[in-house]
Formats: structure tokens, sequence, C-alpha cells
């Protein structure tokens, strides 16, 4: 495959209620976005155990996305607000393996807002095709 | 009553509405949710956010669309009318026309082939005109039910007879011309009014302009800010370009005798502050004002909101009302002309005004209260009273909402359950009757070997003119635990259904994945497929290929073919790791447990004890009555005496009430269903045992000490001593009162929201008594809201003199003058008083500090008592079981904690109606072995699911105790957050374990 062509695989993490909803919204409204990155979906960010970030990175994903309702909005009262400690302690490590920064990103992004969700995806397909391959990928994954 | 009818109608399907329904149904009644439009969801539906907090409002709302839909008690008529009620309280005839919808609702699939092939453009009302929709179509994205519909208005065919597309191009078969509308009748015990409000038609008023184009209406600005809305979320002018400087006029069509709507609308401070800010969050160069008579922030919150609108976000209050919007007739351009404070008149030019209009009754509601028989009051709102403000003139008939009186959501909310708790009250021994239980096979075996079926959707052409569906279905059969996939035109279409029972049975399947739409609305419908197969559903999955897939990747048919195969293939990996999962049946406690013997605790106990269950009142003074007591009359001009005696007459003989008084809760424990506490008091010390508990704990007026010489001169008292003084009459010529005194400080930030009622009743009775007395009222802002503006209004006919104070320059007291500068003329002014009024704000109690880590519940910023969701959960905290009313959860006045405390009641009895506990499928769990008992879990659990038990191991050298998380089922919602916070890896969310999530991302990364 030409060098041009490489596609990144970028897992986002998704909470049911509001960033899932919010990509399903991006859907509705055909807000066209690089077909870079695979839905996780969980009931809630707070769900989102580091564990799971860094086994997507050792298997080979170039980015990570985590995403959950807006501060305030949590179906379960405030496990974004978790989430958001969690993620503190994850770029710290993760940035202490050597990963950039642009590979692992926090949003909120609400059911209604779909053309948020899609120029997420953009923004940050474009930075990591800029970046290429994560140096955390294993040999013999594309 | 000679029969009664385990049934409800409600009429409008609002938020009000919905949480009517939900309520009844969930407390074993039947209920007909009868709705005028196309979809439920009301005005909320149309939010962009809600104040003060910002929440997305159709991300709090749709949850409970969703929940209506799948409600096996509710049924849902839309597009329909009430057009008769006979009968009386208990046995009802509510004759209904269901209009054509000329969309068989069975066969439509919502593939929206039929919106592209429609040539008719009609202004979109969701959107309040701005942008259009087609002829046939969906109110909204989010609408339920999800079933579209042609408007017969616009219809090219059925009104010319011309074109005939939708029909030509549903695959379906699901367009009907020949659709009549039809009349059914439909038998209820009992029947609640909920059709809402109509906005305000500023049109009208042409001094407003609205039609320049950049004129607009506030529920118009609200559109605009939504990213569902007509412009994406970009506020925008008739030219395209993006304004600088808006204005927002408020009290349009409010706080207008002259025309009629002399009522203050009781929203449109806030939500105009609201817009404001959110506008500014788009725009952070916006130049924002909002002119207003007086800023109305008196609900919970409200006012700390609009302290941080002003002071932190920049936003302009201007405290003059332009008569009108001048439009240069060479330029076009907007300008306001208004009042400076001492100083003339200023005009300033803006880019966009938008106006704050009112909320008024529809005209389908006045008709609906004239079908229904029900009286209304001069301003066209159904009339209630305050001890009763959900009960009509006609019994058996209940109202909730704003078509009682323009109120805000969480009020709306309150009401509602309100309205169920009285419904439900009356038909008590009909729990049950009406309603029916699905029956599903039995489950069959599904034993270790993975044979999982994919059905892979082409949703006409949604999905299969851009992935390559064939293909993908071949590749799909190369997958890990495929047994058999195949694809079909529409999956969820009712033959396909059948379909994929069938496919189950004949290739002997234990997993399905369906790739099509998102699981958000349409995970239930196959879930329930698979459990007429005979399969649990939890071992299902499904693959959106649709929103996440051909519907973003338009132009690259290749690529989004191979995503396609990538979560098909994700999903696959998923569902070959599921388990069956089963919901338990716990047996519980159905007994009560009310603290606060007020008029809120009363009504509480009252209103749960009337549906059967055993309730116990405890109240920690010496008699029942609560703050009321040390008022004497209420706002209509009855004694406060004549509210209380008889609610107390009612708790004491009411048989499964019991009394405690000058006792107190020393202890607790426990979960929903199975709560245990010590009463303690004079002569009291007792055990209990409760499935549910309410506080209405209350508060008190604050004693003044330290405000305007409060406690230093004999003549200077709080309005409650007023009240009592005026008794025997009061003797004094001159009269000053002084609002916020103590409140809207730095001490106190809030709004204690009834003062001003309060003080408007009482200077009126000073007044009428002597006419010849002086009264004076210092302000900072008049809160009269809602239909109480007409106090106002009859103070200042009877000559009470108000002056504005600003916070920055209080009123000066001493022992008979209090001098004091009026904002609105710059002048200082000195009056000789013989009594001083107090305004003080009511205060919390300190026991909340000692009751709140009790039940494990939060306290807000003020000590009051927070809620689960300060819009939609406004009674309940979010721990199961236990609810809230009345001041102790805010101030208020009596007939909100009125309302607010059958809520409470009506909240409280979905879970005592029910016969068992049951828990959801996908909770979590700990395992013993690997949990070390460091709390964790507890500590972040916001429903206080995990709880460490001490418990003994025994090994075969050493027998200790340690201590070990346990997860109460009956409480776990199944988020899941405490399993990603254990360090051990003890915890596991049933249906997100961790190897299923691993295998999903190993399936993705892997490729193809
Ligand atoms: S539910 Fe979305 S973050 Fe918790």
């Amino acid at each position: 495959m030409a060098e041009t062509e490489w596609e990144p695989k970028i897992v986002a993490f998704c909470c049911n209620w509001c960033s899932y909803g919010g990509a399903d919204t991006a859907g509705m409204g055909r807000f066209q976005q690089p077909a870079s990155t695979r839905v996780i979906r969980v009931m809630c960010s707070g769900r989102i155990d580091p564990l799971h970030v860094f086994n997507a990175f050792l298997e080979g994903a170039d980015a990570v996305l985590v995403t959950g309702c807006h501060l305030g909005d949590c179906h379960y009262v405030n496990g974004n607000e978790k989430t958001e400690v969690r993620y503190q302690f994850l770029e710290e490590m993760l940035q202490e393996l050597g990963l950039e920064s642009d590979r692992l990103h926090l949003n909120w992004i609400s059911a209604s807002e779909g053309e948020r969700f899609a120029n997420f995806i953009r923004d940050v397909t474009a930075k990591v095709k800029e970046l290429g391959p994560s140096p955390l990928k294993p040999a013999g994954v594309s | 009553m000679s029969k009664l009818v385990g049934a409800v109608a409600v009429a409008g399907g609002g938020i009000a509405g919905i949480q009517s329904a939900i309520d009844l149904a969930n407390s074993g009644l039947k209920v007909y949710l009868i709705e005028k439009g196309t979809s439920i969801g009301g005005k909320m539906a149309q939010l962009d956010k809600t104040f003060p907090t910002l929440d997305c409002s159709m991300c709090t709302l749709s949850p409970k669309l969703a929940e209506v839909s799948r409600h096996p008690n509710i049924e849902l008529l839309t597009y329909s009318e009430i057009t008769g009620i006979e009968g009386e309280a208990g046995d009802f005839t509510v004759k209904v026309k269901k209009k054509a919808t000329y969309v068989d609702q069975d066969k439509c699939t919502a593939c929206e082939i039929c919106v592209s092939k429609c040539p008719a453009k009609v202004p979109n009302e969701y959107n309040e005109d701005q942008g259009v929709r087609k002829a046939i179509y969906l109110a909204f994205p989010q609408a339920v039910p999800r079933v579209f519909t042609i408007d017969a208005q616009h219809c090219l065919y059925l009104t010319k007879g011309k074109c005939g597309n939708c029909a030509k191009f549903c695959e379906n078969d699901a367009i009907n011309y020949e659709d009549k509308d039809e009349e059914v009748e439909i038998n209820v015990g009992s029947v609640i009014l909920s059709p809402g409000f109509t906005p305000f038609d500023a049109s009208q008023l042409e001094q407003f302009r609205l039609d320049h184009p950049n004129v607009i209406t506030s529920l118009q600005f609200e559109r605009q800010l939504s990213s569902s809305g007509p412009y994406e979320g970009h506020v925008t002018l008739a030219d395209g370009s993006h304004p600088n400087r808006i204005a927002w006029i408020q009290c349009v069509g409010s706080r207008s005798p002259e025309i009629g709507r002399g009522n203050c609308s009781s929203v449109c401070c806030m939500y105009a502050t609201k817009e404001a800010m959110v506008a500014m969050e788009h725009d952070s160069e916006l130049e924002t004002t909002i002119f207003n008579i007086d800023v109305r922030a008196f609900g919970k919150g409200f006012e700390e909101f609009y302290q941080k609108a002003k002071n932190e976000k920049g936003i302009r209050f201007i405290r003059s009302r332009p008569s009108g919007v001048e439009v240069d007739p060479l330029t076009n351009q907007l300008s306001l002309k208004y009042e400076v404070e001492g100083d003339g008149i200023n005009q300033e030019e803006f880019d966009m005004v938008v106006l704050s209009i009112g909320l008024t009754p529809s005209e389908s509601s006045k008709q609906l209260a004239e079908i229904s028989n029900v009286e209304i009051d001069d301003l066209g709102f159904i009339q209630t009273r305050i001890d009763s403000p959900m009960e009509t003139s006609r019994p058996g008939i209940f109202v909730c909402g704003a078509v009682q009186a323009p109120k805000d959501i969480p009020d709306t909310v309150a009401d509602a359950s309100g309205a169920a708790s009285k419904a439900s009250s009356l038909l008590a021994s009909e729990r049950g009757t009406l309603i029916t239980e699905k029956e599903y096979p039995p489950e069959k075996a599904i034993g270790d070997d993975i044979r999982t079926g994919v059905v892979v959707c082409r949703c006409g052409i949604n999905i299969g003119s851009i992935v390559d569906v064939p293909d993908v279905v071949e590749y799909v059969k190369t997958l890990p635990g495929v047994a058999f996939a195949k694809e079909e035109v529409y999956a969820c279409s009712s033959d396909s259904l059948e379909g994929i029972s069938d496919m189950v049975r004949e290739h002997d399947l234990n997993r399905v994945v369906v790739a099509s739409c998102t699981p958000r609305t349409h995970e239930p419908l196959f879930q329930e497929t698979l459990m007429e197969a005979g399969l649990n559903p939890y071992l299902f999955e499904l693959a959106n290929i649709r929103e996440h897939c051909s519907w973003v990747h338009q132009k690259e048919k290749e690529k989004a073919t191979k995503k396609a195969k990538d979560i098909i293939r994700m999903s696959t990996a998923r569902v070959n790791l599921t388990q069956p999962l089963y919901t338990d049946k716990v047996e519980f406690n159905k007994d009560a447990l009310v603290l606060g013997g007020g008029v809120a605790g009363m009504t509480a106990a009252i209103d749960i004890a009337d549906k059967g269950f055993h309730v116990t009142l405890v109240e920690k003074g010496p008699e029942l009555g609560g703050l009321l007591r040390t008022y004497t009359t209420l706002q209509d001009g009855r004694r406060t005496e004549d509210i209380i005696e008889p609610m107390i007459q009612k708790v004491v003989s009411h048989d499964t009430i019991t009394v405690f008084t000058d006792t107190e809760l020393v202890e607790q424990e426990g979960a929903v269903g199975n709560f245990t506490g010590k009463l303690k008091g004079i002569d009291v010390d007792e055990e209990i045992v409760f499935g549910v508990a309410v506080i209405a704990t209350g508060a008190n007026e604050l004693k003044p000490d330290g405000y305007f010489s409060y406690g230093e001169y004999s003549n200077i008292v709080t309005q409650s001593e007023l009240e009592q003084m005026m008794d025997t009459g009061v003797d004094a010529k001159n009269v000053v009162f002084i609002q916020c005194a103590g409140g809207r400080n730095d001490d106190r930030p809030y709004c204690s929201r009834a003062c001003c009622t309060v003080a408007m009743k009482n200077a009126i009775q000073l007044k009428e008594s002597d006419p010849g007395r002086n009264v004076y009222i210092l302000y900072r802002d008049i809160r009269t809201f809602g239909k109480w503006e007409e106090l106002y209004t009859k103070a200042r006919e009877l000559g009470v003199v108000f002056m504005r104070y600003t916070e920055d320059q209080e009123p000066e007291v001493t022992d008979r003058t209090v001098s004091v500068i009026d904002f609105l003329l710059g002048m200082n002014f000195e009056i000789d008083y013989d009594l001083l009024v107090l305004s003080a704000p009511m205060v919390t109690p300190e026991t909340n500090e000692t009751l709140a880590p009790l039940f494990k519940v939060p306290l807000d910023a003020n000590k009051f008592f927070l809620e689960a969701h300060i819009k939609l959960r406004p009674v309940e905290f979010a721990t199961d079981g236990v609810f809230l009313c009345g001041t102790a959860q805010a101030p208020k006045l009596v007939d909100e904690a009125v309302s607010q405390a059958s809520a409470a009641a009506s909240r409280a009895t979905t879970i005592l109606s029910k016969d068992y506990l049951e828990t959801i499928g996908n909770i979590s769990v700990v395992d013993p072995e690997l949990c070390i008992g460091c709390g964790r879990c507890t500590l972040v659990c916001p429903f206080n699911a995990p709880e460490l038990k001490e418990i003994v191991v025994e090994t075969e050298e050493i027998i200790y105790t340690t201590k070990k998380s346990e997860i109460n089922a009956t409480v776990c919602k199944g988020c899941g957050s405490c399993a990603a916070e254990c360090p051990t890896g003890a915890i596991t969310p049933r249906h997100f374990t961790g190897p299923q999530i691993m295998a999903v991302i190993k399936a993705y990364v892997e490729g193809i």
C-alpha cells in the first residue's frame, strides 16, 4: 500500500448515553468523517479502565479516544468525573512510555453534538496521520 | 363509587404527561398517553440546554421518551385528541380522535427514503418555522414513536392528486393514502390533564417588530443554539452572518395586564440568561444584554446562576423594558430605546433582538378544559387550590404542568408525579388489574459450543448503496463462532423479525448479531425477538453499520465496506463471550418512613398511606404543622389553620399512619426495600424497618440578627412575627418592609423564593385593614412569579410604595427612620417608621448535617438537600428508595411543597407497589477471592451499591475476619465505575466484562 494511504487505527470508547449518541447524531446528520475510527460502547465513561486503554495501544491502536457525557450530564451522576481523574493518570503513564500526546484524547460530547463528534474524528485522524504508526505497535500489525 | 377502572388517560405528551405516565405505569396502572402532535416530548424536546446547570435537554429527555415507548403498560396515542369525557371519578369514558397519518405504523421502518423523494417543502415547526421539512416527516430526529406522518395539508397527492412519490418509493408498502381519522373510546378511572402551554404570539404586538428577520422569539433562538437546529448550532442573522450584539427583551406577553396577560411567566428571566450564556460559549466576542423589569431568579441555584452571568460572564442586565423595537427605515438597523436610571433615555443598536415570550394557555388546552368540564381562571389556566394544586374542580380529573400556571421543568415534573399520586390513590384497589405481562417461551440451554448467527441489514439503500452487503455476508461467514449469516433488506420489519426467530431455531444458534443501526433505538426490539425465540436477551449484539458507517462514509464505499466488516468482527468477538444474564426477584419491606411533620411530610404520609401502605411519620418537634404554623394566612386569603388542621386530622385518624412527635431518627442502615433505623425521643426508643424513606424535614425562617438593626429595637420584626401581630391588629401608621434581609448575600447567596409573595400578601392586608396607613416595600427585585404577580399589581393599586435599593447601598436603619437611596430616581429618602418588617430567608435546620450522612445523601452549598437531578428528578436522591420534598429541598411556597410531597409519594409508590424488587441483568459483581476490602468501590459508586461486609474466612491453618465488598444487586445500575476503580480486578460488570472489551479491541486491531 502506498505510504499516503495509510489509515490509522483509532479506538473510541463511547458511553451509551451521550458520546455514542453523538456518533449516532453525526450519522443522522450525515457528517462525513475519515474511516479511521471504531467505536467501543460502554454504559458509562466511568467503566473505561486505564488497562483497556493501555491494552489498545499494546495491541496496536494508533490513538485512543476516551469520551463521555459533558460534566454534569453523566447518566450515572458523576461517572465522568472519575474518568477525568483516571485520565490524568493515564496521560502521565503514556507520556512516560514515550507516546505522543496527540494519540490520547479525552472529550465530552453530548448526544446532540453530531458535528462535534465528526470534527473531533477528523482532527484526531489528521494529527495521527502526521505522526504515523504508534511506537507501541507490535511488529506485524498494520 | 360504583366502579373503579385501573387505567388512566393522560392528555398531553410533554415532560409533564410523560412523567405522570411513567409513574402510573410503574405503579401497576394502565396508561393511555394521548398527544396531539406526532411525537411525544413537548417543548422540552425543542430546548438546547436547561438552566441553571446547562444540561443538554435532549440528552436528559430521550431516555424518558424511550422508557415510554417501551413500557408495556403505556399505550401511546399520538396525533390524537380528546373529544369527550363522560362519567365520574373512577369510571370515565374518554373519546379520542386519532388523526390519519397515512403511514402504516407497523410497516414503516423509518428508512427515510420517502423523505428524500418528497418534493413538498413545509416550514419546520420543530425549528419554530426556521428552515423547512417535507410533507412526509418525523417531527425531530429523536421522535417517539419513530413513525413517519404525512401532513395532509401539504401533501401534493392528498391535496392535488399529484406526485405519489412516497408510495412509489416505499419498499415496505407502508403508505396508505386512504387512511381515515378514527374515533376510539377508552375506559379509565381517572384523567390527568397535561397539555402544557403555548408560547405567546408576539406578532400581536406590532411594536416589537417580529416581522423584521433579525427579531426572533426566544424559542426560535433556542432552536438556533441547538446543534440539531436550523443552523447546526450557530446563531445566524438573515444575511447568513453572525451577530456581534444581541439584546433580549423580557416580559413580552407577560406582566402586561393591558393585553390580558398580567401573570409573570416564571421561566423567561432564567432562559434568557441561559441563552445569552450559551451563545457566548459559542462566540466569546459576543455582547449580550438582557432588558428586564426585575430579574426573577427565584428557584434553586437560579440566583447564583444570575450572579455568575452578570459578574463573571459579562452579560449586561438593564432594568428597563423597551416599549418596542426601532427599525431604521433606510438601513434596516435595529435599535432599542430604554430608560437609564435617573438619566433619561438612551438608544442603542443591536444586530439581533430576541423577544422573551411568555407562557400562555393554548386554545386547544382551553378546549380540553371545556371538554373536561373543569374550571379555568381569568388567565385561562386550569384552576386549583393552594392545598390541592393537582386537583381540578371535577373529581377524578387532575392537572399538572404549565396548564395550571407558568412553571419550569422541575416544578412541572414534581406536579406530574403529584398528579399521578392523586390518580393512583383513587385507583389504589385496582392496581395490577388491567396491565399485562408479556409471556416468553422458556429459554433453551445454550451449551458450550458457540453458534452465532449474523444478519446484515441493507436498510434499503441506507446501508446497501454504500456497503457491499453480499461481500460482507461472505466475509462474516468465515469469522470464529459464526454458524450462519444472511442479509435482509430491513432487519427490523416484522417479517424479518420473525425470520430471525426462525433462523435461531433452524440453525440451532445460541448468539445473534444484527448489523444494522444504532442499539440506542433498536437493541430492545431485537432483544425481544431473541426472547421470543427462546434465547436470553444478553446473547445479542448490534453492530452499528449505518449511523457509524454507511452514513458517514458516503463517498468511500470501499472503506465503508471494510469498516462494516471490522465492526461486525468486533461484535461477534464480543457476542461470543456473552453469557445469559438473569434478573433476580427479591422480597422487600413495604413500609415507608416520612421524616418531618410539616405540610410536606404530612401530605407525603397521607398520599402513601392512601395507597394502602403503612407509614411512620416522625416529627422532631412537639406538634405537627411545621413552618406553616408560624404564619397565619395564605396568599388566597384563607387562614393557614384551615389547611393545617384538616391535614393533621387526616394524619392522626389514618389507619395506616403511625405518628411520633418529639422524636428523631438516630440510626439508619441498609438499602431500598430493607432499611433499618432507630427512633429516639421522649418516651420513644424503637427499632424500625422500612422499604422507602421521604425526607421532609423542612426549613426555618432566619432570625435576621445583625441585619437592619433586628434585635435592637422592639418595632423591628420578621414577616412571620408580623403575621402573629396582625391577628390582634397592627397599630402602626407607617410600615416599612425590607426584602432580602439576610439573603442574597455572601452568607446566603440564594433567593428564598417565597418572601416577595408573602410580603405582597401582608402589605395588601395592612392596606386593606387601614387604607390610610403608609406601606413601603424596599426591594432589590420583586419576584412574585407566576400567578402571584397579581398580588404585586394589587399592592401597587392599593398604594403600597415600592423603592428599589441595590446590594451595595443597603437601607440604613435607626430606631425610627430608614434611609434608602431609591435606585430608579437616584435620590435619598428618609422614611419614618412605626414598624419595620424584615423579609428574612428560609434557612436549613442544623439537623440536615447529621441526617445527610445517615442516609448517604448529599447537601447543596446552602445545606439544603440535593436531589438526584435538578430538572428531571426533583424529589428523589440518586440513592434508591430515598426521596425528598418541601423546603428541605429548597425554599418554596405551600402549593409547591404539597405538589412535591405528592410527587415524592408517587415516586415511592412506584417501588412499593411492586411484588418484588427486580434487579437488572447487567449489574456488577465482586469476586471475593480477589477483593482485598480496600473500599474504593464504595467511594466511587453514586448509588451506594457496594458495601464492605465483615466476613469470617476459614482456612486450614487459621480463622480470621476480614472485609469484602458486596454489591447490592437491587441498587446497582451497571455503570461499571467500580470495576474501573478496583485495583485487583475483583469487580466485573456482567455485560461489559474486561475480557469482552479486550476481545473487541483485539478483533479490531488484528484487522482482516
Ligand atoms: S453515562 Fe456518559 S459519562 Fe457516564
